[in-house]
């Protein structure tokens, strides 16, 4: 049953591993859990769950498999070890997990598990705490009920495991998304250059030594500015429409940069469907910016990512809008103003590259380097930005 | 049996069965325990609690965005050296006495058990967390300036608090025995005013606590006023005397409770709405 438990927490995507279920069972032979299962409810959690996003699931499975199980001890307990013992029966294990299960000193925890169990049952039969039908239960004591009412003595009024559960009070802190916008990050980190600018604050070693030896041993401090990130990016998103479906991803993008601090600056526009002369600061294409304004704003030292899937009619690629004075040139002739302008760009399309032709995101494939939305083309897209695909 | 001294909290601090089962795992399995909430729930004072009861030092490590997992263990000051090799003062030739151990290192070199605090890591590196996992894994690490390894002798208690920041890598967090402090429901928060302001009359505790989970009911509130923050507010409702608290437009002293601007704002809609939804 125990198992099942730590396998039904997988399935729900929260990281438990064989690292948790040894810390559990260590604290079990310690006897954290104090013989109830509220303690057992407050020493799993701890043990098992890592963040706060993972609390509702932790509740979810618990309330439903603890729920109306008065569970014996000793079985959860043999369960676990024998668990333990044979790790082979769990397949997800890698070498290096069995290894680790290996050196635990399996038969010390087993003893003290068991002379923990003999010890409390000695102690609690007809105590206040460590009741139930024979006194082997753990669970269910002087006014624990399983399926989880309150506390009996013992300071007022705290809440039964199974109400602790059962309130699910942690549901607003989940977040799925956050383990991938981690993955983003790190991708995004190979995308950074140092400079030593600015005030000389670093004491320069090389340089100190040099000089003093220059001084005939007068000592002569050469200081020089720190290292600091130089890396400047602007990130523009296609928003609305057919990204529609991609919107999660593409939060999850801005996210991802928005927190890099390895940069020096971040400017986000959106557009919709392709360039027609400007592009907004907001999602809601409020604060038109000139793509010439930005232009003579932005040296060619900026590295530009566009997102965006680059599907739309053929006339909104090739042919003008004709509103204001920039609406006459057509899209495609903006985009490519803008690749002559930044020496590094770059397109990410999250409708993938090249699976099938098609007409307009065939072509700004042939202005942009472009590449998937996925982990891999990302890689592959700060890879064509720090090192620059362009012969010249 | 191992044995260890169970932790229950302090005089000045109230404690749950949840935060004192982590806390004891925490000690008892001899890992770091990570301890993440909202801003203002007692997340530091849960370090100087810990180390209250246990009788043991406390040794902070207030991490900035610019600290490095090399800080904490060891700086080798050069310039130092430097200048007392030009000017002739200390013994130059002996590396050791420049090298000044950060607060891991202090921790791990103390022959008692200490409680080293690492506050706040998120605000640290993104790779921060990982440089530092040998470390914490082992308690040992070795200066190779001079080939000196400091090892601890007792594993100190390690509390390291998080405001959530930037996500922590997950290598880092399987070793970690974690607890999310809650806000503290009324009766709880009533307890807790009674350790800070134990001579408060309880009509005003119950006026204060009231109007204090009706502002931070507000949605959209940006930064919700939290324990530490009410605490402040009964202190100085206290120096001035004030003898009723009521949730209306004169409310007392707001400034200690909502720090922005827009919150004031959002605060005085809430009322003048409540007020037209009333009449």
């Amino acid at each position: 049953m125990f198992v099942e438990f730590l396998y039904e927490l997988r399935q729900r995507k929260v990281p438990v591993g064989t690292t948790e279920s040894v810390a559990l069972a260590r604290a079990l032979a310690a006897g954290l859990h104090e013989s109830s299962l509220d303690g057992f409810y407050h020493v799993a959690r701890a043990l098992l769950v890592h963040s706060e996003a993972h609390l509702d699931d932790f509740d979810v499975v618990f309330a439903s498999h603890f729920r109306g199980v008065a569970a014996d001890a000793k079985a959860i307990a043999d369960e676990l070890l024998d668990w333990l013992k044979n790790p082979i029966k769990m397949r997800e294990l890698s070498q290096e997990e069995r290894d680790a299960i290996e050196e635990l000193d399996l038969e010390e925890v087993l003893r003290r598990f068991e002379e923990r169990l003999k010890e409390q049952k000695e102690r609690h039969d007809g105590g206040s705490h460590w009741i139930g039908t024979g006194g082997t239960s753990p669970f269910g004591s002087g006014g624990v009920n399983p399926s989880g009412i309150q506390v009996g003595p013992g300071g007022g009024g705290k809440g039964g495991a199974m109400k602790t559960a059962d309130a699910r009070k942690y549901k607003p802190y989940r977040s799925d998304v956050v383990l991938d916008v981690r993955q983003i990050e790190i991708a995004l980190r190979k995308l950074r250059a140092f400079a030593r600018e600015g005030a000389t604050r670093e004491l320069d070693i090389d340089g100190t030594i040099d000089a003093t030896a220059k001084n005939a041993g007068e000592l002569e401090i050469v200081t020089r500015p720190p290292r600091r990130p130089n890396t400047r990016v602007i990130l523009m998103m296609d928003v609305g429409g057919s990204m529609d479906p991609y919107a999660q991803l593409m939060s999850q993008i801005f996210s991802a940069a928005r927190r890099a601090t390895h940069w020096r600056e971040l400017r986000t526009y959106y557009f919709h469907n392709c360039v027609y002369g400007r592009v907004f600061k907001t999602e809601g294409f409020q604060d038109a910016v000139k793509i010439p304004d930005l232009l003579a704003e932005c040296g060619k030292h900026y590295k530009l990512v566009f997102v965006g899937d680059a599907a739309m009619a053929p006339y909104e690629l090739l042919g003008s809008p004709g509103w204001g004075e920039e609406g006459k040139v057509p899209g495609l002739a903006w985009l490519m103003a803008m690749r002559e302008h930044f020496a590094r760009a770059v397109w990410l399309n999250p409708d993938g590259v090249g699976a099938y032709p098609h007409a307009t995101v065939d072509a700004i494939a042939k202005v942009f380097p472009m590449f998937p939305l996925t982990l891999d083309g990302l890689g592959q897209a700060v890879g064509e930005l720090v090192r620059g695909g362009r012969g010249a | 049996m191992m044995e260890f001294r169970r932790f229950r909290g302090t005089d000045r601090y109230l404690t749950n069965e949840s935060l004192e089962a982590a806390v004891n795992c925490a000690l008892a399995l001899e890992r770091p325990l990570l301890v993440k909430g909202e801003p203002g729930t007692g997340k530091t004072l849960l370090a100087e609690a810990i180390s209250a009861s246990l009788g043991a030092e406390l040794i902070p490590w207030h991490v900035k965005s610019t600290t490095r997992a090399q800080d904490g263990l060891y700086v080798y000051d050069t310039v130092q050296r430097l200048y007392d090799s030009r000017f002739g003062d200390g013994d130059v030739r002996d590396i050791r006495h420049y090298i000044k151990l950060g607060p891991l290192g202090q921790a791990l070199k103390a022959d008692k058990r200490v409680v080293l605090l690492i506050d706040e890591v998120d605000k640290a590196d993104l790779e921060f967390p990982n440089d530092l996992l040998h470390e914490l894994d082992r308690m040992r690490f070795r200066i190779t300036e001079t080939g000196d390894e400091i090892a601890a002798v007792l594993r100190p208690v390690v509390i390291i608090t998080s405001n959530n920041e930037k996500e922590l890598p997950d290598a880092f967090l399987r070793r970690c025995v974690f607890h999310f402090i809650d806000f503290p429901d009324p009766s709880f928060m009533r307890r807790i005013v009674a350790v800070h302001h134990p001579e408060l009359p309880g009509t005003l505790v119950d006026q204060t606590l009231r109007a204090f989970y009706e502002i931070r009911a507000n949605t959209r509130l940006r930064k919700r006023p939290s324990t530490s923050e009410l605490i402040d507010w009964i202190a100085v409702l206290k120096r001035a005397g004030v003898a009723e608290v009521k949730l209306d437009k004169e409310l007392p002293f707001l400034g200690a409770l909502l720090k922005k601007e827009q919150d004031m704002v959002a605060l005085a809609d809430q009322l003048a709405g409540g007020k037209k939804f009333r009449s």
